[in-house]
């Protein structure tokens, strides 16, 4: 576990990573011709138009609360209050489906639960294990939301995300309470569905389902720091635009990220093709729609 | 009860490759090892204005995180272990299967 300090970037060794961010933003700005307009803007901009009052109330509490420090995933406080009540009310419909989706297996197979347990238990600890990237010079971790997407569903997927970052964002200063709604759905949302539709893709296209295990962790990774970069973007773009700040943030995560995509796609086809042989009865018919029932 | 010499090797071996591994990747790297939370996510987020706030439970002082990890580990290890078993059964129990 690293110690993290708050000047990051501001020394000659701050990693590769930094460098690889330093280096994106001047080949994003190189293309737009924009040297001079490189500083973003303080966020002034983006904390205007907070509409719903109890939206308002929880993003005053939440600051309260708070004072300056550093997290993990989207961290505590950086997503201006609107838009972590957006990302919250985003996420809850598909909170709710996972809900409904696990109710309805568990009255069909008895040993969904235990393997769903498994699941979870699985996707908390690989959520939270910081892996080194030589290449990059920095941590990171996998998501694992891949994984319980072709192994339990992804609406049962968004659910086990959701209950392991909630965990993180309470006990483990890993991610945050204000924006767990923005994790939910870069992590639960985006990472079950677009894992759970590479592998049915990779699979029909392929007829290998290694193939498609190893699409699924791949690309759900990717699909998640995909999601983070353009979710940070849009709460924290202020007079810069969109579009040029996601290409800055996706170009940072890349060298750490590229590295572990294919580290958790295979990972995810090892455990996919393990319990395929092992129990076969366990896994989803892999022509179930939306994976919700056995 | 004596190890046969091949596992003994073959372990030595792994762990050899590993600290040799670790080595070249600590010493050769010019890193800090941090999380690309820092490196990317709050770097950015300063560079915007809101840097990251203090969590609700704040677990990250000192070695009390570490304490932390390592509950959350040993637990979610146990559950993980548990019903892995549960679901697929022990070595013993698919030597002794009917069908094995």
């Amino acid at each position: 576990m690293t110690k993290r300090s708050n000047n990051v970037g501001a020394t000659p060794n701050a990693g590769a990573t930094a460098k690889w961010a330093s280096f994106a933003r001047a080949a994003v700005c190189w293309r737009q011709g924009t040297a001079a307009r490189t500083t973003l803007s303080r966020g002034t901009q983006s904390c205007r138009g907070t509409r719903s009052p109890m939206v308002a109330a929880a993003g005053v509490i939440a600051l309260l609360l708070a004072q300056p420090a550093q997290a993990m995933h989207i961290s505590e406080g950086i997503l201006p209050p609107q838009w972590a009540g957006l990302w919250f009310a985003a996420s809850a419909p598909f909170v709710i489906w996972g809900v409904l989706a696990i109710r309805r297996r568990r009255a069909r197979q008895s040993k969904y639960m235990p393997m769903l347990a498994m699941v979870g238990a699985a996707v908390f600890l690989i959520s939270c294990m910081p892996i080194p990237v030589p290449l990059a010079g920095s941590c990171s971790h996998p998501c694992g939301t891949g994984l319980a997407a072709v192994l339990v569903g992804p609406a049962a997927s968004i659910i086990v995300a959701t209950i392991a970052l909630a965990f993180q964002a309470l006990f483990m200063a890993h991610g945050g309470l204000s924006t767990l709604g923005a994790n939910i759905f870069t992590m639960g949302v985006l990472g079950s569905l677009v894992g759970w539709s590479a592998f049915q893709i990779v699979r029909r296209l392929t007829g290998s389902i290694l193939l498609g295990a190893f699409a699924a962790g791949l690309l759900s990774d990717w699909a998640t720091y995909a999601g983070t970069s353009f979710i940070l973007a849009l709460g924290l773009h202020g007079q810069e635009s969109v579009w040029s700040l996601f290409q800055m943030i996706s170009l940072a995560f890349m060298p750490t990220q590229v590295p572990l995509g294919v580290l958790e796609g295979v990972l995810t086809a090892m455990a996919y093709v393990f319990v395929s042989r092992r129990r076969p009865e366990l896994l989803l018919s892999p022509d179930a729609p939306q994976g919700a029932e056995p | 009860m004596r190890a046969p010499r091949k596992r003994i090797i073959a372990i030595a071996a792994g762990v050899t490759l590993l600290a040799g591994a670790m080595y070249l990747g600590v010493m050769h790297t010019h890193g800090r090892w941090v999380g690309v939370d820092e490196n990317v996510v709050e770097k950015f987020s300063r560079q915007a204005g809101r840097p990251a706030q203090k969590p609700l439970i704040n677990t990250d002082q000192g070695d009390l995180l570490l304490f932390v990890f390592l509950l959350g580990g040993t637990a979610g290890g146990f559950v993980l272990g548990y019903y892995f078993r549960s679901l697929f059964g022990s070595k013993e129990q698919k030597k002794n299967a009917p069908d094995a």
